[in-house]
């Protein structure tokens, strides 16, 4: 009976009595479900595209933030340091086409996503070999990041927020909406969505599948770079920061592997149900259940929908 | 020409008589001695010959590892069911190995090795169940919440360690007919041999499980799973059985990587880099076979170690870290590259040659 009770009553009688606590782990894991998102936006802009399953993209965000910060170290201004660095998220992507995709077209899947453990090995020695292996901070204040935090006297208790997440949230809603309207709006995003709908068909009516790879993986490369500036400004920029990107593995999944929307909502699901999950029934199993949570909630929902919460529907044909 | 023709690879003049000996795994006599050279190699001239460094660094990880790629093959490569949790279940089989030997230590070790294998197979199958319903890179990250909940437990559960302190697991001396093979007291030598023992029966054991009617049923989940179903393969027992086998190799592994390798283990061992590290080696040997699992572990596994090596030969002097960059980059440019010249795996380059020389000096 105990346990039931510290189950199925107490946590909620918890959220009840203390609603500040509560508003309080929501934001956390709102904020967290924020970053897992976009991580999986490039994932899922990836996948459409070209049907790589790209294992690649925790390393480059931490290489896009690395870059910058290493940029920085060696003197090179905070402005010019970004510019810099989309360049060079440019030129992976070109390096990337060239090297990687093109040799590989037209091959199982499971082979490209081999392929992409490539890349990611070759990136962390790269990046070890050229910036050293050493965790560095984010150069929040050159970039006009603002610190410090917002104390909110709301029901009946303090929410605090931290100005650097509120930050954070509102970048990557405007990178959302960007990316919307720029798949919606331009020649290219239109161009995008026939690759993305169907190559061959793509192909036949004159679109680039070279260029919409190069332009995919470029735009994946500036939502890590994006990603790596928060990831790295919460933590140190380091190769351990890679770890985050397998959190966004789940929110991928719930969401469907081809869904953009799916990965927006995919990642709050995730991010606010691993907090409260952690905050209110961690305690019964020791703590650190937030390291699998994100994967059982993701597997909760795949047993009723296996395509994912948006994903296209998987219709099979003999 | 018939003793003359056993020079060459070839098999003009060797007639099968009974379909049994036309499905043989090895039908060319060539290829029986090619292998009975190799078991010589392994079993006789290594121990022999093979210092304690290529023994303890070199060949028992190789063949530890190899097994558990044969174990996760049999899974991904065969029955088409992409396994992410690799590491875990290595960990499975090791933790149950420690347990069981902990509360027996009378029984054979070589017992409670393979009875661990039994432990990973059910948990394997625990797991498997999702696969019923998801498919593909779906099912790869349902096989990550075993990887990570199991890992928890093994850091969690102090249990699992006899409530030692350090929270890891320490292997305690164990003889086989009088020999130490486990502890500190046992030599490589004796440590390779069991373990070579294993995994050549094993790998024999693989080997004709692919090739027979269970094998078969794989391929076909394999290749289509709904037409599998059709043809009267029930998938729910298919699949599950390639969790079971796969997990109980994998299981194996895992005991033998503590036991007979490392000698003691904590629950960071397993984890996520360990099943991509097996994951590698099936792809880069070659999906689907299973002496790609050797040719993925020589690759994975050797090349490192030999790229470490390397600039110490050739009597450049470059510091540790600036190797392991390297190491990493160059195993990173080697993936792909293979990748490229070969998307089946080195297992297909490896048939490719043997057709050629099949043929030779003819092009067909």
């Amino acid at each position: 009976m105990d346990l039931l009770h510290a189950i199925f009553i107490d946590p909620f009688a918890q959220m009840i009595g203390s609603p500040d606590l509560l508003a309080q782990t929501i934001w956390e894991g709102f904020v967290g479900g924020v970053l897992y998102s976009l991580i999986a936006l490039g994932f899922v802009l990836i996948f459409k595209a070209s049907g790589v399953f790209n294992f690649a993209q925790g390393i480059m965000m931490v290489f896009a933030a690395l870059t910058l910060v290493g940029l920085h170290e060696k003197g090179v201004p905070a402005w010019v340091g970004l510019i810099l660095t989309i360049a060079v998220m440019y030129a992976l992507a070109v390096g990337i086409e060239r090297l990687v995709l093109r040799p590989l077209v037209n091959q199982p899947d499971i082979i490209l996503f081999m392929a992409t453990f490539g890349i990611t090995y070759f990136l962390i020695g790269f990046g070890e070999l050229v910036f050293g292996g050493n965790p560095k901070s984010m150069i929040t204040k050159e970039l006009f990041l603002p610190s410090g935090s917002i104390d909110l006297h709301i029901l009946g208790g303090r929410v605090q927020l931290q100005k650097l997440d509120i930050a954070a949230a509102a970048i990557a809603l405007i990178m959302v909406a960007g990316l919307a309207l720029f798949f919606q709006k331009t020649r290219i995003g239109r161009a995008l969505r026939a690759v993305a709908d169907d190559h061959q068909a793509a192909l036949s009516v004159g679109i680039s599948l070279n260029q919409i790879w190069v332009i995919v993986w470029f735009t994946a490369g500036v939502v890590a770079l994006a990603t790596g500036i928060f990831w790295g400004a919460r933590s140190d920029v380091s190769f351990a920061l890679q770890v985050v990107a397998l959190k966004a593995l789940p929110v991928l999944i719930l969401g469907g592997l081809t869904s953009v929307p799916g990965a927006i909502v995919g990642g709050l699901i995730i991010g606010i149900g691993e907090k409260l999950g952690e905050f209110y029934w961690g305690p019964l199993l020791g703590g650190g259940i937030e390291s699998w949570l994100a994967y059982f909630i993701a597997l909760a929902f795949l047993l009723f929908r296996p395509q994912g919460l948006f994903g296209e529907r998987i219709i099979e044909r003999i | 020409m018939r003793g003359g023709a056993d020079v060459f690879y070839r098999e003009a003049g060797q007639y099968k008589t009974t379909y049994a000996a036309d499905m043989a795994i090895f039908p060319i006599r060539q290829d029986r001695y090619g292998l009975a050279l190799i078991l010589l190699i392994a079993f006789v001239a290594i121990p022999a010959f093979g210092n304690q460094f290529f023994i303890n660094t070199m060949m028992i990880p190789f063949l530890i590892l190899s097994l558990a790629a044969i174990g996760l093959n049999l899974l991904t490569g065969y029955t088409g069911l992409l396994s992410l949790g690799t590491g875990a279940f290595m960990g499975v089989g090791a933790y149950a190995c420690y347990k069981l030997e902990t509360f027996f230590p009378q029984v054979n070790i070589l017992v409670w090795i393979v009875a661990s294998g039994f432990v990973s197979a059910l948990v394997g199958v625990a797991f498997g169940l999702p696969s019923l319903r998801i498919k593909g890179f779906y099912l790869a990250v349902a096989t990550l919440a075993a990887q990570f909940f199991l890992e928890w437990c093994f850091a969690r559960a102090p249990w699992l360690v006899n409530y030692n302190d350090s929270g890891a697991i320490e292997v305690p001396s164990e003889t086989l007919f009088g020999l130490p093979v486990t502890g500190p007291t046992a030599t490589p030598v004796t440590r390779y041999l069991v373990v070579l023992t294993i995994v050549a029966a094993m790998a024999w054991i693989a080997s004709n499980i692919v090739h027979g009617r269970i094998g078969r049923m794989w391929m076909a989940v394999r290749d289509m799973d709904i037409a599998a179903e059709l043809i009267g393969i029930r998938l729910l027992r298919a699949k599950l059985l390639a969790f079971a086998v796969s997990s109980f190799y994998i299981g194996v592994a895992g005991a033998l990587m503590v036991f007979l390798w490392l000698g003691a283990a904590e629950a960071e061992a397993f984890n996520i880099d360990l099943s991509f590290q097996i994951l590698f080696m099936i792809i880069i040997g070659g999906l689907g076979s299973i002496v790609g699992a050797f040719f993925g572990a020589t690759i994975i596994h050797l090349l490192p170690i030999a790229l470490r090596a390397l600039p110490a030969m050739v009597g450049l002097s470059i510091d540790a870290a600036r190797i392991d960059q390297l190491t990493f980059m160059i195993t990173g440019i080697l993936i792909i590259v293979f990748l490229i010249a070969e998307p089946h795996g080195l297992a297909r380059l490896w048939q490719t040659a043997k057709q050629k020389l099949r043929v030779w000096p003819f092009p067909y």
